[in-house]
């Protein structure tokens, strides 16, 4: 199977096998009126199977929600053919309002007003804790 | 230091000096209680109490009146705007008009916190579901100072609602900030303290932490007991609190395993846990710290305020 490459857009390498539809679901990529494309299980050396997504015309991706789904994966920004500057996407320090808080006593899950926040707590089990209820959130 | 204008959503906001200092303030409360009748005249305690609370409503009350200060607020949450759908930023932000410092209490965790982004004036955590209860932690230090003289180097058992017991979260997370804490965690495997917490505790500090399902397995060895209540109100399912209520109770017999200078305290309301015929022993001060809980508010008060 072949998949011309992009003039100019992003391309997301490296995703780990059956990532890639939940990266285009959380960044809503349906929805952004650009031509998008989501390879799953393509061979790789590295990984065995993995999955690319390449978005045209359009690089400003939601990079702490890649880092949040998959801190290994790769961001190449394409311009004029080419790869213009790779992104780096690590598990970020802080998140905000990508998911909710597991806890349903949190105010975070209550109040109108609030955004769930959460900071990271141990990168090696990519566990967040609350900013508001301080329990411990594991993202998988 | 300066208190004067500060939040008090976590015990962690505070530094041990700080700490030390309301104590001492409190202290002498205690001995010169006139001599501060009329240190607040002219200020206002709102209060914000959005769940059931008889001991830290009243003693902040009586706290703010014995300073010569007065009181407004709600203690019934469908009493006030909130019923009609009032966010807690809207509300704190309307309070904070009409109050010089602000007690919340809130059945969801972190309620203290977000009002505190808003607020005006100093926000004091009044107890926040399974959470946090700083005020409750001064209590508890006021008491164990009062009784023991010294707050390091303390065995202190912590026996009954690990999971959700918010006094117990506040005290044990302050008191291993002292020297030489050791911890028996006395709970059933339901109702143990929270993971967080407790790497928090084995990373961030030297204290010794031992974990016991039997309270006999601790009681011969420990400083302080601090008993806590199996919490209906925090339990989705009432089957679950039915199976573990009756979990621990402290009895005479009990007592005898105790060291002669063990103190045995409780943040209140007891159900079962402490058996009546307890509080004759003098090893009993769960009603004294209720008391000092009431100079312990004041000195704090007075503090936020910035009084001198």
């Amino acid at each position: 199977m072949e998949v011309t490459a992009i003039k100019a857009g992003i391309v997301i390498d490296h995703i780990a096998a059956g990532k890639g539809l939940l990266i285009f679901n959380k960044l809503n990529l349906a929805a952004l009126g650009y031509p998008v494309v989501l390879l799953m299980n393509v061979s790789s050396q590295r990984m065995g199977k993995k999955d690319i997504i390449k978005i045209e015309n359009f690089t400003a991706v939601d990079t702490a929600m890649l880092g949040l789904i998959d801190p290994n994966l790769t961001v190449n920004v394409i311009e004029n053919c080419g790869v213009a500057r790779k992104v780096c996407v690590t598990t970020p320090a802080i998140v905000k309002g990508l998911f909710a808080c597991k806890n349903p006593r949190c105010v975070a899950n209550a109040d109108p007003d609030v955004s769930p926040t959460f900071h990271l707590h141990d990168e090696k089990t990519r566990s967040y804790v609350c900013e508001y209820c301080e329990e411990l959130t594991r993202v998988n | 230091m300066q208190l004067k204008g500060r939040h008090l959503i976590s015990p962690n906001d505070l530094t041990l000096d700080e700490i030390d200092a309301i104590l001492r303030l409190a202290h002498d409360m205690r001995q010169n209680r006139r001599a501060y009748a009329d240190s607040c005249r002219g200020s206002i305690l709102g209060t914000l109490f959005y769940e059931p609370s008889t001991r830290t409503k009243l003693s902040f009350e009586s706290a703010m009146l014995r300073l010569g200060g007065q009181v407004l607020g709600f203690a019934d949450a469908n009493t006030s705007a909130v019923a009609k759908g009032e966010s807690i930023a809207d509300t704190i932000r309307v309070l904070d008009g009409y109050a010089d410092v602000v007690v919340m209490r809130h059945p969801k965790e972190g309620a203290p916190k977000l009002a505190a982004r808003y607020a005006r004036v100093p926000v004091i955590n009044g107890g926040d579901g399974g959470h946090q209860h700083p005020t409750q932690t001064l209590t508890d230090l006021l008491t164990i100072d009062t009784y023991k003289g010294r707050l390091h180097g303390l065995r202190v058992a912590f026996c009954g609602d690990l999971k959700f017991g918010r006094t117990v979260h506040s005290l044990i997370e302050t008191l291993a900030r002292y020297p030489e804490s050791k911890f028996f965690l006395v709970s059933p495997e339901e109702l143990v303290l929270p993971e967080r917490l407790k790497q928090h505790l084995g990373r961030s500090f030297s204290c010794e932490m031992i974990e016991c399902r039997r309270l006999e397995e601790a009681l011969p060895y420990v400083d302080v007991l601090y008993m806590t209540r199996i919490q209906r109100e925090r339990f989705f399912n009432e089957a679950d609190y039915q199976r573990l209520k009756n979990s621990y109770i402290l009895d005479a017999g009990k007592m005898r395993e105790a060291q002669s200078d063990m103190i045995v305290m409780h943040p209140l309301p007891r159900v079962n846990e402490i058996a009546y015929e307890v509080d004759k022993d003098d090893r009993a001060v769960y009603f004294p710290q209720a008391e000092l809980g009431v100079y312990v508010r004041m000195s704090l008060i007075l503090h936020l305020l910035g009084v001198n």
